[in-house]
């Protein structure tokens, strides 16, 4: 377990230094997707491919339909009154609504972290261990190991292995939202979501959340929502503008901070507006 | 306008004093008296009845059996039925009003079906208790042949609770938040496994008040049920038995005259029981939210 652990950390401090892969199989894609709020459109006829295993960050300012598209990608927008699409979006080259897909299955696939950290009124290890449990693990020894696997890669296990049965409510802010990646990681998702994950917390939480999305982007697929430029510029990896529901330009961060094509990432990046 | 400081223009030295007499002053005596008064009205039935009643609130009187039409003797099976009844009420009402404040909460849109509930539900509010007896009278009583029994008063019973749950059920579900339901929905769990394991267990404090508080009118309540329980003296040995709960004993004792003693006393003895229940279930709450959340399992 430490020998584990000590990997990921020199895996982790390597990582920062390395450029992202791109050139994977396609995991996410988005062909014409348009997504509307009763007449509203909030997602206007989108374009944009995520490669499997890479960190992709969506940038834009509140109301550009970041938080639409994630929540488009694993149907909790399903929940909204009113609610249509066009075009396609397809999660390993499948419609995520092809009408034979399984919602609950779908969500386990594509995880979500939300804004603010979300303890579900438990233990610390039953937050861990909800999905696995309505999945319907029940073996006491396999929720277990899923619960300290989980724990490990979130980075938090070390903090937490001896008050895993205490409430959750009584973790730190950075605590807590390490906790709830761990929650989605213990479901063994393909995709993870965040949208703005670090909204809430102090710049050092926040540092380590970063790094350990560029980790996690060695096995997982990650799509990272944020509102702040900055943040996307120190993650690496690639980059999307998206304005009004619209994706106005999409690269890699270091050429997209340099030379921005576009005149609103310009203005957006260098804080004119958002 | 600068209040009152008497002199137009730049505030003075003087401006930020608070005026002797001011209107002000006066609306806060006003509401602090309604309050006064309101406290006091309940000290003084509380105090009242136990003076009253503390006389024959021994334990011959709690345990024994009523004699001579309540004149004598105790009041144990009256206790008994008021107990059992009120139970048989909560177990009935309980699941089905929680159960329809989940389905109005979780389970619909607002829409015409679930206007209609809710349109039901406040109606049922609205309806005098006597009229529940009444109904209770022909329809359980005499139409299904349950006759006077702790069976038909529950069930009578439990459709004047029904509001009262469902609405303060439906508050506490509202009030739980919608990232709890999001955080649920996003790990795969279904719309049942999310209200199982996640709204219902947050929302318990506010439903389990409601039900506290749907309870304790059941507790009182008299005219509903001396048409449907019956006044029998007995003691009940299964719910088809008829029974005289503590307010209908003190009714009858009152009313026809037979021990104005023994009917402070057996009002003394509810009205304990009451506050009991009270500060033992706000206790409990208490403890449930604040250890909450829970070990495994």
């Amino acid at each position: 377990m430490k020998g584990e652990k000590m990997a990921s950390m020199s895996r982790l401090q390597a990582e920062s230094q390395v450029e992202n892969r791109i050139g994977g199989p396609p995991k996410v894609e988005a062909q014409g997707f348009s997504f509307f709020y009763g007449k509203t459109q909030a997602l206007k006829s989108l374009d944009l491919t995520v490669p499997e295993n890479s960190l992709l960050t969506i940038m834009g300012p509140t109301g550009s339909g970041k938080t639409t598209f994630l929540k488009a990608l694993n149907r909790l927008n399903d929940r909204v009154p009113g609610i249509s699409h066009s075009g396609s979006l397809l999660l390993g080259g499948k419609d995520v609504y092809d009408r034979d897909v399984d919602v609950a299955t779908l969500r386990r696939r594509v995880g979500m972290v939300f804004a603010l950290p979300v303890p579900l009124p438990m233990s610390i290890y039953e937050n861990v261990a909800f999905g696995p449990r309505k999945r319907g693990v029940s073996s006491k020894k396999r929720l277990d190991e899923i619960v300290e696997e989980a724990l490990v890669s979130a980075a938090l296990w070390d903090e937490v292995k001896d008050r895993l049965d205490s409430s959750a409510h009584n973790l730190s802010g950075g605590q807590q939202q390490r906790l709830s990646l761990a929650r989605v990681l213990a479901v063994d998702p393909e995709v993870i979501l965040l949208d703005e994950p670090t909204s809430g917390l102090d710049p050092i939480s926040t540092l380590k959340i970063e790094e350990l999305l560029r980790v996690l982007s060695e096995r997982y697929t990650v799509i990272l929502v944020t509102h702040n430029p900055v943040q996307a510029a120190r993650i690496q990896g690639e980059v999307a503008f998206f304005y009004m529901g619209e994706l106005i330009e999409k690269g890699p961060a270091a050429s997209m901070f340099v030379r921005p094509k576009d005149k609103r990432t310009e203005d957006y990046i260098t804080g004119k507006f958002g | 306008m600068a209040p009152s400081s008497g002199t137009d223009g730049a505030y003075g030295p003087g401006a930020l004093k608070r005026p002797k007499r001011s209107p002000g002053r006066f609306g806060m005596a006003l509401v602090q008296g309604c309050a006064v008064l309101t406290v006091a009205v309940l000290v003084f039935i509380i105090g009242y009845v136990m003076v009253k009643g503390a006389r024959v609130m021994t334990p011959g009187f709690l345990l024994g059996s009523p004699e001579k039409m309540g004149r004598e003797g105790g009041i144990f099976p009256s206790i008994v039925g008021t107990v059992s009844l009120t139970l048989a009420s909560v177990i009935i009402a309980a699941p089905l009003g929680i159960g329809t404040a989940v389905f109005l909460t979780e389970y619909t849109q607002e829409g015409l079906f679930s206007r209609i509930v809710r349109f039901g539900t406040e109606s049922l509010a609205g309806i005098p208790s006597i009229i529940f007896g009444l109904f209770g009278f022909l329809f359980f009583v005499i139409r299904l042949g349950m006759g006077w029994s702790i069976l038909s008063g529950s069930l009578t019973l439990a459709a004047m609770m029904l509001p009262t749950i469902v609405r303060t059920s439906e508050e506490a579900l509202r009030s739980v938040p919608d990232v709890y339901k999001e955080t649920a929905y996003a790990l795969g769990a279904s719309r049942w496994q999310t209200v199982a394991s996640v709204v219902l267990p947050t929302a318990m404090p506010g439903i389990v008040t409601g039900v506290i508080l749907a309870m304790g009118r059941a507790v009182g309540e008299t005219a509903a049920v001396i048409f449907t329980a019956g006044s029998s003296l007995r003691l009940p040995k299964s719910i088809f038995d008829p029974v005289r709960t503590l307010p209908v004993h003190f009714y009858i004792l009152a009313r026809e005259g037979i021990s104005i003693e023994n009917a402070y006393g057996t009002a003394a003895v509810l009205l304990s029981a009451v506050l009991l229940v009270d500060f033992a279930a706000y206790y409990i709450l208490h403890r449930i939210s604040k250890k909450r959340p829970v070990a495994r399992r």
